[in-house]
């Protein structure tokens, strides 16, 4: 596939999305297109970490969502303000749970050195690891619970750092790097099939944490009310500049009414026009977002960097034999990948306002984006751009085109036929199954993707 | 008094539900590790398989209930096991010709067989979900329990009752019987025999004339067989939740590796492995503890290792124990 092919394809294809985007708003309602439209971008830069994690580099990971859910977590952490009270109550005492914990483990390090293999060794450190999570414990347990009755309705946390919720993006990029660094350095010497279990696994114990440590991120009980990197609609709504420009621009239909409803009209258009510039901002800080990441990938993979990657991807001893080290590049890219998954969770939960740890599902984090990867064009970064698009629309869409099919596949039967108000109800998971379907499609008809991997020769080709 | 109080309590919170557990575990974990001997991939769709199978045993209670049959004490779902069965069969039989048959010709890599099944999930996922829908279901009917806690109270003069539940008793039993029977087809038949053939080298048993679309096919029809019953023996214990299934992928390959994949006997030991050590590991032992400390020595707190949240996380960190220590599982499995 050379150049110019796909340059056409792609172009082709964001119009047809284009077109898909334009349709939903002027069908539904140009607020629900906006609100899709963000989770698109947002999608899409998740997708291009999957993307320099397996077009790149081969490494199957299918932890997405434990990545994504610490990127949440961060935007929490980073933005909250700290709640003092718990701090005082028992802050001390858990920092003590984690400086024995981290005593325990150079005690286990020192024991694993300065002993001999053998049953004295497996002794010593099954005793140490034991006499540690008791310690551990006599210390977390009554910390934690202190935390959490302090307030319990509102906080029963420590809070967070209060500091711009725009910091937290970067910072759930630097905590989903860190995960991935002592992920990568235990999993990455696994076969491809192992990795893949591993990483799943690792992804529900992150979510496992998250819900239930509710000293740290409330659990299940949600934290909501997080800060935004945008204006309030109600602040919005009673800024002058604001209601002017919405006035100019509706000057024509406003024209029409008379003194009195012209006022309440107004009234209701600046509030329909708020929503709008809010998710407006918001697409804006996104966009940014993506478009920078789009060209760090792209930048990378075109490099002596890029090449290198692709050629252990490829053939793994023939690069190790040409002296490339294999485990650093893996585990390298590892980290890279899994810190844009991570930095798109807290785009995530920035644009939700809330952390909802249990609203992450495997379905939707984990094999959704790998869908998007597979579909958009592995090893090609705007195909990931692209997949994330067209599958986060096709995944949303489903369910009302689902409704409306079935609606009218089943008008036949007559308006309270068991079978009708079974389908209907269940069309909404119709989305499921169209991706499956999708996915299988790709893989046996064109496993390439929508836009292929390119690549450039210097002659010759 | 007291030993023997803490020892029903131990069996009726901590053993019974293991051992239970522990077979539904085995036989879903046979099936991925005959798909991994004789196709080389870890089947991420195995999860919703036993949903699928489940789920069809579940229309075919309430047909069967609908027609008035039953075989009380039994549950009705013992009978609508043949036919689904069957029909989960034809499903993995369609799916392999449509779908894996095609990566198999072309000899691909496992990731991508991987992300082929990733694809089957999703379509069974959705066909589950649009079929009988995401919520709960009960179809366990018949007598719910062996022994009531009660009875069991009143018979032996104890304060601790042991109850078993009908569900527990047919798993352990249907279990030890398909066990026995996929042994004795995989040593003693010449279809199992190729089979195994086929497992540990592939080109050899090529070579003696092995036909290696027939081995493939048997494996999925075990597969199929073994996880229908999983599936339907799990919900009948538990209660049947589609998105369960998705969770149970984990202590399955976990219950795969840790035995060592390929060996049908790794996968039965560590189905019980994981199993037991999820349960010992999340259960509170307060009470247990209360029965056999002497006076003012008993535990105030729950005394639990870990919250019962984190039983996926028992299972993986055995997962990773394992392969960091004993790559090729207990059993000495493929080598990785």
């Amino acid at each position: 596939m050379n150049l110019s092919a796909n340059a056409r394809r792609a172009t082709l294809a964001f119009m047809l999305i284009a077109i898909m985007l334009v349709a939903v708003g002027v069908i539904q309602s140009w607020a629900v297109m906006l609100t899709i439209f963000n989770l698109c971008l947002i999608s899409s830069i998740m997708a291009l970490g999957v993307n320099i994690q397996w077009g790149y580099a081969g490494l199957f990971n299918v932890g997405t969502m434990g990545f994504a859910a610490l990127g949440g977590v961060a935007a929490m952490l980073v933005s909250q303000e700290p709640v003092i009270a718990a701090w005082h109550a028992g802050g001390w005492k858990l920092l003590l749970s984690f400086v024995s914990l981290v005593l325990v483990i150079f005690l286990v390090a020192i024991l694993y050195r300065k002993i001999k293999k053998g049953p004295l060794r497996q002794l010593a450190i099954t005793g140490a690891l034991v006499l540690g999570y008791f310690l551990f414990r006599a210390f977390f347990d009554p910390a934690s619970e202190a935390i959490e009755a302090i307030d319990p309705a509102v906080a029963g946390y420590l809070g967070g750092m209060g500091l711009p919720i725009l910091l937290s993006w970067i910072a759930g990029g630097v905590l989903a790097a860190g995960a991935a660094w002592i992920i990568g350095r235990i999993a990455l010497g696994l076969r491809s099939d192992y990795l893949a279990i591993a990483t799943l696994g690792i992804s529900e114990i992150i979510i496992a944490f998250i819900k239930n440590e509710d000293w740290l991120t409330r659990g299940v009980k949600n934290v909501t009310g997080l800060k935004r990197p945008v204006p309030y609609e109600i602040d919005l709504q009673k800024t002058d500049w604001f209601i002017n420009l919405v006035e100019s621009l509706n000057h024509g239909t406003l024209s029409e009414f008379g003194v009195d409803d012209r006022s309440a009209m107004l009234g209701q258009m600046v509030i329909e026009a708020s929503s709008i510039f809010v998710k407006l901002c918001y697409a804006g800080l996104f966009i940014a977002v993506l478009a920078a990441i789009l060209a760090l990938s792209v930048k990378a993979l075109d490099s002596p960097w890029g090449r290198m990657m692709r050629a252990i991807r490829d053939n793994e001893v023939a690069a190790d034999a040409m002296g490339k080290n294999v485990t650093r590049r893996h585990l390298q890219v590892f980290v890279l990948g899994s810190a844009v998954v991570g930095l798109a969770g807290a785009m995530l939960t920035t644009l939700d306002g809330q952390l909802t740890p249990g609203t992450y599902q495997p379905l939707r984090f984990t094999f959704l984006i790998w869908v998007m990867v597979i579909v958009g064009g592995s090893g090609n970064n705007l195909g990931a751009v692209l997949g994330g698009f067209l599958i986060w629309l096709v995944w949303i869409e489903a369910e009302p085109v689902g409704v409306w099919l079935i609606d009218n596949l089943t008008a036949g039967l007559g308006e309270t036929s068991p079978v009708r108000l079974h389908l209907m109800e269940t069309a909404q998971h119709m989305r499921v199954l169209v991706m499956g379907l999708v996915l299988l499609t790709v893989m046996r008809f064109h496993p390439e993707g929508i836009l292929p991997e390119v690549v450039k020769r210097e002659e010759g080709d | 008094m007291d030993i023997l109080n803490a020892l029903v309590l131990l069996f009726n919170y901590v053993i019974v539900p293991s051992v239970a557990y522990g077979s539904q575990l085995a036989l879903g974990a046979l099936g991925v590790t005959l798909v991994y001997g004789t196709l080389r991939f870890a089947n991420f769709a195995h999860g919703e398989l036993m949903a699928f199978g489940a789920m069809i045993t579940i229309l075919c209670t309430w047909w069967l209930q609908s027609l008035g049959v039953s075989i009380a004490p039994l549950p009705t779902a013992l009978l609508a096991l043949g036919p689904a069965i069957a029909v989960t069969v034809a499903i993995v039989l369609i799916t392999d010709r449509t779908i894996y048959r095609f990566y198999r010709e072309k000899r691909s890599a496992p990731a991508i067989y991987i992300i082929a099944s990733i694809g089957v999930m999703f379509v069974m996922n959705g066909l589950i979900r649009f079929i009988i829908g995401p919520g709960d279901r009960a179809f366990g009917d018949g007598q719910r329990y062996i022994i009531k806690a009660r009875d069991f109270r009143d018979m032996t003069g104890l304060s601790e009752g042991l109850g078993i539940k009908t569900s527990q008793g047919i798993t352990v039993l249907v279990t030890l019987f398909l066990v026995a029977a996929l042994f004795w087809f995989l040593q003693k038949t010449r279809t199992g025999k190729s089979m195994r053939a086929y497992a540990d080298n592939r080109d050899l048993a090529l070579l003696s004339g092995i036909n290696p679309e027939r081995v493939v096919m048997y494996s999925w029809i075990i597969t199929a067989v073994l996880a229908t019953i999983a599936g339907a023996l799990y919900g009948l214990d538990k209660s049947f939740k589609p998105f369960t299934y998705l969770q149970l992928l984990l202590p399955l390959f976990a219950a795969a590796i840790v035995g060592g994949i390929g060996k049908p006997v790794g996968a039965i030991v560590g189905g019980f492995v994981i199993a037991f050590s999820e349960v010992t590991i999340t259960y509170p032992y307060k009470k247990f503890l209360t029965y056999l400390m002497p006076e003012g020595m008993q535990p105030s707190g729950l005394v639990q290792l870990l919250s019962t949240d984190y039983k996926f996380a028992v299972s993986f960190i055995i997962l990773v124990i394992v392969l960091m220590v004993r790559p090729t599982g207990i059993m000495k499995g493929k080598t990785v």
